[in-house]
């Protein structure tokens, strides 16, 4: 076929910058652009300005300087001679352990909750919907807050705990003591509670300060090594499932290609767990966490594990009861039905805010200031902040911290909606 | 049993029968929501229990609470005397004292009415919004708000000639509703400088002269649109206003207040606390971030490049960061980005701060709005020869925007709780500001379930009745879309 | 399906002039990589009525949006009246002003009264003055048959109801031609005819028309030209009577004998 030529050409005129489909998106983007750039220019000047008014200037090297301040929590070594940056890490690490377990209980959590809801137990249901409703329409420094101070203030000092000859000889029992078969301790300066320790440690190197602890690094390489075995032994059982029609029972292979081969590997170290004990004026032993750490993780949990149980219904809610009667009339039973028709349609439902609540959860964690729980705000952008004096150079820090973990998140969310997304026309 | 080659015909209908007994009242229900699996039997047994557990523990602790006491350990004596040493009861005389703290902050006492009027008129100021036109819901709704006003000032012991005043007021704006429901649009385009200076007091003309601002905005804007376009007409009509507002305002205000001095005292935002903080912080921040929010969904839709990104980057650099640390930047870092000298109050650049964070979040659920709408509304407007901003003002916004109110309400409900942070940074928000003031009293040293509880409470009435509200919009726009 | 057309047809005004309304030459568009409409070329004058048909995906759809530039071609020359379709946007808007144009699945605006959909584009576009905007709205809906309906939602309206009134607000534009996009594809059979009727009645009043649309007996009795396109082309026109009686193309009694056949 012919292709006749484009019309003639037309000579460029000054009106067709506004009128003309192909030059007015041009002409737009760049008088924004312009007025962008003002707009950018003209802060720029005043931070200038005003920097040179307060005699500073914007220069990241305090980072280096002696910090000079203790950390109650630290997930790797640090004094108060190290520098700010090794603050700001061991707030990043604190900010993340308190993400990472609030996220694993918000879920448990919500999922309970939520699957509850739906239950067509009437109390159970109505007891949910009351969690659900009380911590979503409170604010989450009233939960923080309020589990700190129930934490600090109703809970018994540690001599409390004590046990006197006097009180052996009139029978009498302590004010207070541990719970859990006399293994958790929970007294107004923390709670201590029971660690693993192994009789022969695996020291390894120290990198960038960071002492490697190679039990660990094994017994998760073992862990995943299962895992993997796990699968493989799946897809054996369902190549056989495929081939003969009959599935070979493969839990409890899976079970034990997961956890015997760390169990034996920690049993030959020599594990045991240390229990802490009351010894002088406090409990030593085991592993003490602060009471800061444990309020925010608490009501961070059942905060988030709200709104996720709300996603949990709505994922579940949303797969028409179409699908399940569409299952039940092809002979499928009921829990299968749930395995194979509901759950994979809920999940991609249930997914995208789910994700979006951990990404709300780990900006949450920066509530934690509020009952001086030092995390990436308390470290960074409070303590190093106020003795530096460095606001521009911390808050730009920690927003570009903060902001590289949400993008972290977000990009795990779209890529995991692009696999699961349904085929569509 | 007939057989399949006979024939029937029904010469008497059968009439409607009981169900089985087992079918009905109690019995069945009992049966299907309670008992209908040994798991279910178990698991209603362990609530019934978990439930008896907590309200054997929490409702006498409410119910045998002291209301009248000068201190906690006079609270405690008289719960002692009553229920015996071990008995525990709440202490409400707390609240009792300090409830006005709660929610006024250091407002001045007798000024209270102002707040409580703004307030009043918010909601008068809403009804045309969510109910435009529509006359016997607004006449309900600002009638209702009316009655409420009137207990509320007479709770707070308002003066006679306050509450006069506040009574007429209304009794006009009744009228107004029920006379003429489009009218009422006018309140709200007021309500701003009315709630300012209500709240802030001071001259009157400063609000007059800042509306003025917007009139000039919107007749230099009128007069130009059809020879210079919508955009640039625009930003025509914003540069005039800008003078206005900048060098000229000033000076005529300032005129007029000498010729005529009118106003209320002023009031100082440091005395800003409790709830009408939040509220302050809240309402003002919604609602100065919807045309912002809306410009944000429009340019993250749109197909030109540069615009686009920038929206993009805007929305995912708000969305990516803590509110807190959108607060520390309203509280340390502002200063550094204005101009040398420039100097204003913690609570105006906290506003500012929360107003881009939650432009972001709305710029979303617009843009979720946007999306429900189907193409052939565009294409409609398209070929009807309506231009991009007629088409936007006319006939998507109004249906994208009615979409999204009940996404706009979760926000709302979502920055009203975040106005808790405000704390953080120094502000005396209702949670951590004023109950810590009230700790830190001598009297109640060691209270902490009761105010938190009490603040809870109200956080609670609040969000709920908001979501419950957003719920039923949703449905209704379910059904209206049917 | 011609027995929708149950009415004698009044064909004293429709009149052909000589005048070109539409002309369009060698006219190409892709959606990507996709040549949906391959060297159309195609004149239309005052007073015809062309009715397009073709199987899905061919085309004819993306041809008459093309008319009013909802989509843009890539090359060729598309005049309008005598108003080239470029990218300038006042030619745009002279087109998009003197066309009108009916969609599929009506487009009404939910959110305003059937009376102000008539109105809308009138006041904001022609600038009438509202009171006789309303007036010719009432008009033209009294035309369509409707004009009780003037102060109810879309919503609350048939299908049928909806389209008629979709024409309506096309009218009130006073278009000099309009374009029809599947207008009874998406109505239940007992609307169709209503809608039919009021397509006709426009058609004898001397309207330019081109309607894409599956409605053989409609074109049987309404159009002077049926035009079938197949793979982005135009395959073959002709008169209604020769079109149906006597196909030339393969491609053409194909599709004839899918849509008649039964």
């Amino acid at each position: 076929m012919a292709y006749v030529a484009e019309a003639p050409k037309e000579n460029f005129r000054l009106s067709m910058l506004i009128y003309d489909t192909r030059y007015r998106a041009i002409t737009i983007q760049v008088i924004v652009l312009i007025l962008v750039l003002l707009f950018v220019g003209w802060l720029a000047d005043n931070t200038i300005k005003n920097l040179a008014a307060k005699d500073k200037d914007i220069n990241f090297s305090f980072l280096w300087n002696r910090a000079g301040y203790d950390i109650g929590q630290q997930l790797i070594p640090y004094t108060n001679d190290s520098t700010h940056a090794r603050a700001a890490v061991i707030g990043l690490l604190n900010t993340l352990v308190v993400a990472f377990f609030g996220c694993i209980f918000a879920t448990i959590l919500g999922v309970f909750a939520g699957v509850l809801r739906l239950s067509n137990n009437w109390i159970v249901g109505r007891i949910m919907t009351v969690y659900v409703e009380t911590f979503r329409n409170v604010p989450l420094l009233l939960w923080i807050i309020l589990s700190y101070t129930i934490l600090s203030e109703v809970t018994p000092p540690p001599n409390a705990f004590r046990v006197t000859d006097d009180m052996i000889a009139n029978g009498q029992a302590p004010a207070a003591s541990m719970i859990l078969n006399d293994s958790i301790a929970i007294t107004n300066r923390g709670s201590d509670i029971p660690w693993p320790y192994l009789d022969h440690p695996m020291p390894g190197p120290v990198i960038l300060g960071v002492p490697v602890n190679l039990a660990v690094w094994i017994s998760l390489g073992l862990i995943f090594a299962g895992i993997y075995v796990a699968r493989m032994n799946n897809r054996r059982a369902r190549l056989i499932q495929e081939e003969t029609g009959d599935r070979p029972t493969v839990w409890w292979q899976n079970l034990l290609a997961v956890v015997l081969p760390v169990a034996l590997f920690l049993a030959w170290r020599g594990i045991h767990l240390d229990y802490p004990e009351l010894k002088g004026f406090n409990f030593q032993g085991g592993l003490a966490i602060a009471h800061s750490f444990t309020a925010l993780l608490i009501a961070i949990s059942l905060y988030t594990g709200a709104f996720i149980a709300e996603a949990v219904r709505g994922g579940i809610l949303a797969i028409s009861k179409g699908q399940t009667e569409a299952a039940y009339a092809l002979g499928i039973r009921p829990g299968k039905t749930m395995r194979l028709v509901v759950l994979p349609q809920a999940l991609r439902v249930i997914i995208p805010p789910l994700i979006s609540q951990y990404l709300n959860l780990t900006k949450n964690t920066t509530l934690g200031i509020a009952v001086s729980y030092l995390d990436l705000k308390g470290t960074l952008g409070g303590i190093s902040l106020n003795q530096t004096g460095r606001e521009l150079e911390c808050m730009m820090l920690m927003m570009g911290i903060y902001l590289i973990l949400s993008l972290i998140i977000s990009s795990l969310m779209n890529a995991f909606n692009a696999a699961v997304k349904l085929k569509e026309r | 049993m007939a057989t399949a080659t006979d024939t029937f015909v029904r010469r008497e209908m059968l009439g409607q029968k009981e169900p089985p007994t087992s079918q009905r009242g109690i019995v069945k229900w009992m049966r299907e929501n309670l008992f209908s699996s040994l798991l279910n039997s178990v698991l209603t047994i362990i609530g019934l229990v978990f439930v008896y557990i907590v309200l054997r523990t929490v409702l006498p602790w409410v119910f045998f609470g002291v209301w009248h006491a000068g201190s906690l350990g006079e609270c405690r004596q008289i719960i002692a005397e009553t229920l015996g040493p071990d008995g525990s009861a709440a202490c409400w005389a707390m609240i009792a004292e300090r409830w006005k703290q709660f929610i006024f902050g250091f407002y001045p006492q007798d000024s209270y009415w102002r707040p409580t009027l703004a307030f009043a008129l918010l909601f008068t100021a809403l009804a045309p919004v969510l109910y435009y036109g529509i006359r016997h819901i607004n006449v309900r709704m600002v009638g209702a708000v009316g009655v409420l006003l009137m207990l509320a000032l007479w709770g707070l012991g308002t003066d006679a000639a306050h509450l006069m005043l506040a009574f007429v007021l209304m009794a006009a704006l009744t009228a107004v509703a029920w006379a003429a429901p489009k009218k009422l649009v006018w309140l709200t385009i007021l309500y701003p400088a009315i709630g300012f200076f209500l709240l802030w007091g001071g001259s009157v003309w400063g609000p007059v002269g800042a509306l003025f601002g917007f009139v000039i905005l919107a007749l230099v804007w009128y007069g130009l649109q059809r020879q210079l376009g919508v955009v640039v007409a625009g930003g025509a009509a914003l540069v005039t206003a800008a003078v206005w507002w900048l060098y000229v305002q000033t000076h005529v205000t300032g005129a007029l207040q000498s010729a005529l001095p009118l106003g209320l005292p002023p009031v100082r935002s440091d005395l800003f606390g409790g709830f009408l903080l939040a509220f302050v912080i809240g309402v003002t921040a919604i609602a100065a971030s919807l045309p912002m929010g809306i410009l944000l969904a429009l340019g993250r839709r749109s197909d030109m490049l540069l615009i686009k990104a920038l929206s993009v980057g805007f929305i995912e650099f708000i969305r990516g960061v803590p509110l807190i640390t959108m607060l520390f930047v309203a509280s340390l870092l502002l200063q550094y980005f204005l101009p040398p000298q420039t100097n204003f109050d913690l609570i105006l650049r906290v506003i500012i701060l929360v107003t881009l964070f939650s432009a972001a979040y709305i710029a979303e659920v617009v843009r979720g709005g946007l999306a429900a709408l189907p193409r052939g509304q565009y294409e409609a407007a398209d070929a009807l020869g309506l231009d991009y901003w007629q088409a936007q003002r006319l006939i998507i916004m109004p249906q994208a925007l009615k979409i999204s109110i009940p996404g706009i309400v979760s926000s709302f409900i979502g920055l009203f709780k975040d106005t808790t942070l405000v704390a953080l940074v120094g502000l005396a928000d209702p949670l951590q500001g004023i109950t810590k003031i009230v700790r830190a009293d001598i009297n109640w040293k060691g209270i902490y379930w009761e105010p938190y509880l009490f603040v809870g409470l109200i956080f609670f009435a609040c969000c709920f009745s908001m979501s419950r509200y957003s719920m039923y919009l949703e449905r209704k726009l379910k059904r209206d879309h049917r | 399906m011609s027995e929708a057309i149950v009415r004698q047809i009044d064909r004293s005004h429709m009149q052909v002039s000589d005048e070109i309304a539409i002309q369009i030459t060698s006219m190409n568009k892709w959606y990507g990589a996709f040549h949906v409409l391959r060297d159309i070329d195609m004149t239309v004058n005052r007073g015809e009525r062309i009715v397009i048909c073709g199987p899905s995906g061919s085309g004819k759809s993306t041809l008459i949006r093309c008319i009013n530039r909802l989509e843009e071609h890539q090359s060729g020359k598309i005049v309008v009246d005598g108003t080239e379709l470029t990218s300038d946007l006042k030619n745009i808007d002279k087109v998009r002003s003197e066309v009108g144009m009916v969609f599929q699945h009506f487009n009404l605006f939910p959110h305003l009264t059937i009376l102000e959909n008539c109105t809308l584009a009138p006041i904001w576009v022609r600038k009438t003055p509202k009171r006789e905007a309303e007036e010719v709205a009432m008009h033209f809906l009294s035309k369509v048959k409707i004009p009780e309906q003037a102060h109810k939602y879309p919503g609350q309206l048939s299908g049928g109801q909806q389209q008629r009134v979709a024409i309506a607000r096309s009218l009130c534009m006073k278009p000099r031609i309009m374009l029809f996009d599947e207008p009874t594809s998406a109505l239940d059979p007992e609307m169709i005819k209503e809608v039919l009727d009021t397509m006709i009645e426009l058609a004898e009043e001397g309207m330019t028309m081109l309607c894409v649309t599956h409605e053989m007996g409609f074109a049987q009795a309404v159009a002077n030209r049926v035009i079938f396109m197949d793979q982005g082309q135009i395959v073959e026109q002709n008169e209604p009577k020769e079109f149906f009686n006597n196909p030339q193309s393969d491609r053409t009694k194909l599709f004839l004998s899918q849509i008649l056949g039964h």
